[in-house]
């Protein structure tokens, strides 16, 4: 091997990324020649210097804090039942003052909505699907007994949540906890299927419209229903029709409600 | 119990907001370093990690694993070149010729190693003083850790590029380091 291509070789070889038989090359090169040796230290000892730490960057605190905050916050506002990723996007742009200005509107938009509106607090149900997704945030009781689950409740609710244990249908009770949703202690009953995960709000409502109402909102598929006095919601990232089949699967009267 | 949850593979479309808060920002404090390098500024370089954070939130969905890290960093990179377009004031165009700056012919030297400069104050400011094209690169490979592969993914460049570049920016580091006060002068660049 000649010098001159030892000395482009030499980085490569510094940097690790020659294969076996250059690697070897250049040892040998680097054995017989002192003057690539002594370039091979020189970038060697550069490298060390620069490796140090100090000349490493690291994000301020206000811009990491500004984008962890604003994660939750713009996925708030984006309240109405289309997804609408513009708006988020501006949200973010304009920091947290724009992202509350843009916050008022909508929450006036999505409270006109709840007044008449089947797709009530659509945005604020799927975010708190998503909030219980993450670490430690899923059950404040985990047991896949129902016997432990629904006596759980008691106390914490003003009212007694339908449980029952769906495991017959492929779809276990995992375990409860307790949220709340438009201002509202509701109860969330958390089961599972395969891997994903399925959010079952309930609480109760004065009209009993028997409508079912299916949704989706930035990807995750949410089915409304209202029966004897209560309102459930289901949400998950399971297909629309899967999310149905334990949906029939609750209201069927033939699996026992838990006592 | 939680963790398990975690792992079943995210349904692309859904989850967009939730799994980039997860999946992206963890990369923050590298998409900070590049964008810091190359703007050579603090303020700058916080427009521009913003600007490239919104982009990777509107291009998101179109992210289909693979290193959100090297993802990310090509993000910045590119924003940074294009805000940079956008203001002429700043318009020194270094129109970077490869072979122009081909490392010089070295004389045979002494056969010793060369006295570096390598307290932090003179490494900092050899840096800066590299070309855009050469910085990056270094900036790429030593602070970050970046294999070539994930510097040419990153760059849009050849393996091959990556390697002369690299070579090329410790050259220069090495000649402005070992007499700084004669290189700095002469390359007062921009």
């Amino acid at each position: 091997m000649m010098c001159h291509d030892a000395r482009l070789l030499l980085h490569a070889y510094l940097d690790d990324e020659l294969d076996a038989a250059q690697s070897v090359a250049m040892t040998r090169h680097m054995q017989a020649c002192a003057d690539c040796t002594a370039h091979y230290a020189d970038f060697a000892q550069l490298r060390q210097a620069m490796t140090q730490g100090s000349l490493y960057r690291r994000a301020p605190d206000a811009l990491r804090a500004q984008w962890t905050a604003a994660m939750p916050a713009a996925a708030a506002p984006a309240s109405s039942p289309r997804p609408r990723r513009a708006p988020i996007a501006l949200a973010m742009a304009a920091g947290f003052a724009a992202a509350l200005l843009f916050a008022t509107p909508l929450w006036f938009y999505a409270s006109r909505q709840q007044a008449g509106g089947a797709d009530t607090g659509l945005s604020e149900v799927v975010s708190s699907h998503i909030r219980s997704l993450q670490q430690q945030h899923l059950m404040d009781v985990v047991s896949t007994d129902q016997h432990t689950v629904k006596p759980w409740f008691d106390g914490k609710l003003d009212f007694a949540p339908r449980v029952k244990d769906l495991a017959g249908a492929g779809y276990p009770l995992v375990g409860g906890r307790l949220d709340a949703l438009e201002g509202h202690s509701v109860a969330a009953l958390v089961y599972k299927h395969g891997l994903h995960i399925i959010n079952l709000y309930q609480w109760p409502v004065s009209t009993d419209a028997a409508d079912t109402a299916a949704t989706q909102w930035h990807g995750y598929n949410v089915l409304c229903w209202t029966r004897g006095r209560m309102r459930y919601v289901a949400v998950s990232d399971l297909n629309q029709s899967e999310l149905r089949q334990f949906v029939l699967a609750f209201q069927d009267d033939a699996t026992p409600v838990m006592r | 119990m939680p963790n398990k949850l975690h792992r079943h593979p995210p349904n692309p479309q859904a989850s967009a907001s939730a799994s980039f808060e997860g999946v992206v920002l963890p990369h923050l404090d590298a998409a900070y370093n590049l964008a810091r390098w190359l703007a050579r500024d603090d303020t700058d370089a916080q427009d521009v990690v913003q600007e490239a954070l919104l982009r990777a939130l509107r291009y998101y969905a179109s992210f289909h694993g693979g290193d959100a890290r090297v993802w990310l960093l090509a993000i910045v990179r590119n924003t940074f070149y294009s805000l940079r377009m956008k203001v002429p004031a700043d318009g020194v165009h270094e129109a970077f010729d490869d072979e122009m700056h081909a490392p010089p012919d070295e004389q045979p030297g002494p056969e010793a190693q060369t006295l570096l400069a390598l307290d932090v104050g003179s490494l900092q400011r050899a840096l800066e003083n590299l070309p855009h094209p050469l910085r990056e690169a270094i900036v790429l490979r030593e602070l970050e850790e970046c294999s070539y592969k994930e510097i040419a993914s990153i760059t849009g460049q050849k393996i091959g590029t990556v390697m002369s570049r690299l070579a090329r920016a410790r050259e220069r580091l090495r000649l402005e380091l070992s007499c700084p006060s004669k290189e700095a002068r002469q390359h007062d660049v921009p």
